[in-house]
């Protein structure tokens, strides 16, 4: 079976030259992987995984098609090139297609500490410990901790290797450690689950397997009892989880795809204040073992570090090459790639800078409110900025958490939303590639009875 | 029809020169330390996807994948390997990784005999898929859907328009010696407008599908459809007011809204949750969880239909499964190891996304029978309400039953007549009490277009939905309106 390596690559872009591209790229993927899962203290699934393809952009003048396979062998990979490049010529030719300016692509690339040096694959006996511990802690934490979607532990090795056909190479590794664990507290004939989790690149940096099952326990009892609210305006203080996911919506906005489209609230807002003063985002690729850090980007341009939002103005899109082209502006190294799918863009470590708040000082700040730790649904369109979604959390009545509610949902205008930020929290905390502090919105619409 | 899709079982055998024998000694091998299961799943997927933004069909992409999963079961274990090498080493490896669960529990010795192909159904014996029509043909119908859309309204500012077509070539092979094989096609036309009337700017998105052939989008003008659905969509967006906020009255139009019942009912009728007991439905068979208006059927077998497949991902026969009947909870979806843990029959729900996953109990089309009402009667019976008639997605807390489903387009409900239409909302609700609170059902049943994905625990696959016009009494809609 074929080596995905340099060898390929550049004999893979030869052969689209020969059968007639003018231009072409090469993504190859291999992986591994390995996750073990227990349920109620016993052994409940492994799963082992081996992947490995290749991906193909060519271009006949401003005519592509991009194309995937799992087949490596030469035959077979020389004819699937011929098809790409035979279905490129059928497609329009498009003024703004390309790859990058050749001068753009970085002589050397940064060290990013992406792979673990002491672990690799971490063997089916370990993780099943791991796992286990982690449930186990869940469900000893207290005797309405009754059942369980189980807890697992996945390990994973990566490689990606990219090149193109005006002369850019490069290739990184990397792995990433997971614990997941959901235990289900019960009281009478309700049930709520919890849900928690820790994960990085490195296994010694995971959050202790016991701590994720108690804070998994502690989110699945605090939601027992939870009842309804009457409909209402009032302040909603978003959990870090929670504000992630807003600035996640903020950054989809801000992509370059969504841009050119003339689908995105924030067309023609580049400079302009947009946010509350305090909201800074920034997008990172060089954070050194951050889970979403890459040392070029997805058309082999360097990646930065990049402020979106800077003190509530609106500092920078992110953009692949394409749309870079299409709105008259340069790449910001944010093409995001996966094998057999055209460029588009993608953040890499995205966060909202810390303000200087505890969260319990913000959540002591409102009187009657939403401590917000779920949302559920899809309901953000990113064109107009509506936003409206399924929501759970904890009242807040006179600065305190009082009680769970659910059933409710939350509904603004993002563009109101990010501008009646009043406090952001200092409790920044790295746990995924986009991750923000506590937040504090003035007022939105909640609905319940 | 070239001769791989006529025997798509040989069609493996002779791709990757294997044959009975081969196959015995790898499930013989994954059986090797006791365990009540296995199965090897083997899968070959191509395909083709075309895109139009601003008027130029500027996306093309193609794509091959292939693998074999292997699967072991044991009790209520489940070890899986797979690799997108498909050799016998490769296999041999997965089955000794997938083993490693079983531990002495099953009751199933190593030896195993492949026998003859199982039956299946015939509900899409096509005789050509859309990947068989020049993609210039495929480029043109995009081009005149951009066409037909900007020339529909001046307001009409971005046309978005993509066609995806695949093929997956299936087999799988079971420690009981059955062996299924199927070749499932499937696709689906997409078209989104961007409207601006200088003072806003809307999105409407409409499609449809299934296992079909090409003629299917061109047959009865469909393509334009679509296309003039989704502007008409983007445009009555330019005039919506702000939606109400709180609990009220709401009508949902026929067909797609059905994705109500694929939340909050569907999901948690999956047999894995209800053995586990992690369902707000687990141990209520037979109690009543709706009205008696209410009766509500997953069928994989409706010939052409994107939920619908042959055989289901572990090589049982789809079927058609009352879930509520007249009210009463009836059955659970199930794939194999749920049934036998719960000692029911499979209901040929076992589905997954590829060979890199494992199968467990999936909707296929999820729908709800006709009543009585006609549509006019049950609007006009409202004075003050909601009607929703097309939505975006929807999503689940299975344990604590609660659902959301997001509406794309909308209208109050005045003195029974529909009047303003109102900006996109998510509706939330109760699963086991939502259904209870419905008080009129139309007679006007119809099925989804063809567009609707499943997530579940990372994996996606098609599904269907249906819904005759409802009234539900009282549901909490996220408006902005105070």
């Amino acid at each position: 079976m074929a080596a995905v390596d340099i060898e390929l690559a550049n004999w893979a872009l030869d052969e689209a030259r020969r059968k007639g591209a003018s231009a072409a790229e090469v993504l190859c993927v291999s992986a591994e992987s390995l996750s073990a899962g227990v349920r109620m203290g016993e052994v409940e699934k492994l799963k082992s995984s081996r992947e490995r393809r290749l991906g193909l952009r060519v271009f006949c003048g401003q005519s592509s098609a991009t194309s995937s396979t799992a087949e490596l062998e030469r035959d077979s990979l020389a004819d699937f090139i011929a098809n790409t490049v035979e279905l490129a010529r059928l497609s329009a030719a498009d003024p703004w297609a390309g790859l990058p300016d050749p001068s753009m692509h970085p002589k050397s690339l940064p060290e990013l500490s992406l792979a673990d040096p002491d672990s690799g694959i971490v063997g089916a006996d370990r993780a099943l410990e791991i796992a286990r511990s982690a449930e186990n802690a869940a469900l000893k934490f207290d005797p309405r901790m009754k059942n369980s979607e189980g807890a697992e532990f996945s390990s994973g090795r990566g490689q990606i290797l990219f090149a193109n056909s005006q002369g850019f190479s490069g290739e990184y590794s990397g792995t990433s450690y997971t614990l997941v664990v959901q235990p289900i507290a019960q009281d009478g004939d309700t049930m709520q689950q919890g849900f928690w989790y820790t994960s990085n690149r490195r296994l010694s940096k995971l959050e202790d397997a016991e701590s994720v099952g108690i804070t998994a326990a502690k989110r699945a009892i605090r939601r027992l009892g939870a009842r309804k609210i009457k409909t209402m305006r009032a302040p909603i203080v978003f959990d870090p989880d929670m504000a992630a996911g807003l600035i996640r919506s903020i950054a989809g906005a801000a992509s370059g795809t969504s841009l050119y489209k003339g689908a995105s609230f924030l067309v023609g807002q580049l400079g302009n204040p947009i946010a509350a003063p305090g909201v800074t985002i920034v997008d990172d690729a060089l954070i050194p073992g951050g889970l979403g850090s890459k040392p070029f980007d997805g058309e082999g341009l360097p990646t930065s570090r990049r402020k979106v939002v800077d003190k509530g103005v609106l500092a920078s899109y992110l953009l692949d090459c394409y749309s870079a082209r299409k709105l008259g502006l340069a790449p910001t190294g944010n093409a995001g790639r996966s094998v057999g799918e055209a460029p588009g863009v993608s953040t890499t470590n995205l966060y909202l800078e810390p303000g200087s708040y505890t969260p319990a000082q913000i959540i002591g700040s409102v009187r009657q409110g939403l401590y917000l730790t779920e949302t559920i649904g899809f309901g953000v369109n990113l064109v107009t900025g509506d936003y409206s979604r399924g929501a759970g959390g904890i009242w807040i009545e006179n600065g305190e958490l009082a009680y769970p509610v659910n059933e409710i949902t939350i509904a603004g205008n993002l563009k109101e939303m990010i501008a009646a930020v009043e406090m952001i929290g200092n409790d920044l905390n790295w746990r995924s590639s986009t991750v923000a502090p506590t937040i504090k919105i003035a007022e939105m619409t909640i609905a319940g009875a | 029809m070239s001769n791989e899709l006529v025997a798509p079982d040989k069609f493996f055998l002779n791709r990757f020169g294997m044959n009975n024998g081969a196959l015995e000694r790898i499930l013989g091998a994954a059986l090797e330390r006791k365990a009540d299961y296995a199965d090897l799943y083997f899968e070959y997927r191509s395909a083709e996807g075309l895109g139009l933004e601003e008027s130029m069909v500027n996306h093309t992409s193609k794509s091959v994948s292939q693998g074999v999963g292997v699967r072991v079961c044991a009790e209520d274990r489940t070890g899986y390997a797979y690799s997108d090498e498909v050799t016998i080493d490769r296999m041999r490896l997965a089955a000794e990784a997938a083993r490693a669960i079983a531990d002495q529990r099953g009751t199933t010795a190593a030896a195993v005999q492949v026998g003859a192909p199982v039956a299946r159904h015939a509900l899409y014996d096509l005789d050509s898929t859309p990947l068989q029509v020049p993609v210039q043909e495929r480029a043109r119908l995009l081009s005149e859907i951009d066409r037909v859309v900007r020339a529909s309204d001046p307001r009409v500012k971005n046309v978005m328009a993509s066609f995806a077509c695949e093929q997956k070539i299936v087999m799988i092979v079971n420690s009981d010696g059955q062996i299924a094989a199927d070749v499932q096609p499937l696709c689906r036309l997409n078209v989104t407008v961007i409207a601006d009337d200088g003072k806003g700017r809307q999105v409407g998105s409409y499609g449809g599908g299934g296992r079909v052939e090409w003629n299917y989008f061109i047959e009865n003008d469909r393509w334009r459809e679509y296309a003039l659905e989704a502007a008409r969509q983007a445009i009555v967006n330019l005039d919506a007011v702000d939606a109400p906020a709180g609990e009220m009255i709401v009508v949902l139009g026929p067909g797609w809204p059905g994705i109500l019942l694929h939340e909050a009912i569907g999901h948690g009728l999956e047999g894995d949750f209800n053995r586990k007991g992690v369902s707000a439905f687990a141990n209520r068979i037979g109690q009543k969880v709706a009205s008696e208006l209410c009766t509500v059927i997953d069928d994989g077998t409706i010939p052409n239909r994107r939920g619908s497949l042959n055989v289901d991902d572990e090589g049982t026969p789809t079927s058609r499964t009352v879930l509520i009947e007249k009210g009463i909870l009836r059955g659970y979806l199930q794939d194999r190891m749920n049934a036998r843990l719960m000692k029911m029959a499979p209901t040929g729900n076992g589905r997954r996304e590829s060979f890199a996953h494992s199968p467990m109990p999936r909707m296929t089309n999820t729908f709800m029978l006709n009543g009585e009402s006609t549509p006019e009667e049950i609007m006009k019976s409202v004075k003050n309400g909601l009607y929703a008639v097309s939505f975006g997605g929807g999503q689940v807390d299975i344990t604590n039953g609660k659902f959301v489903f997001s509406a794309s387009e909308a209208y109050l409900i005045e003195d029974g007549r529909v009047t303003r239409p109102v900006k996109g909302a998510t509706l939330i609700g109760n699963g086991p009490d939502v259904l209870t609170r419905v008080s009129m059902v139309g007679n006007n049943l119809a099925l989804d277009s063809g567009v609707g994905n499943c997530g579940k625990d990372g994996q996606t696959v098609p599904v269907g939905v249906g819904l005759p016009t409802i009234r539900i009494d009282g549901i909490t809609v996220g408006g902005t309106r105070a």
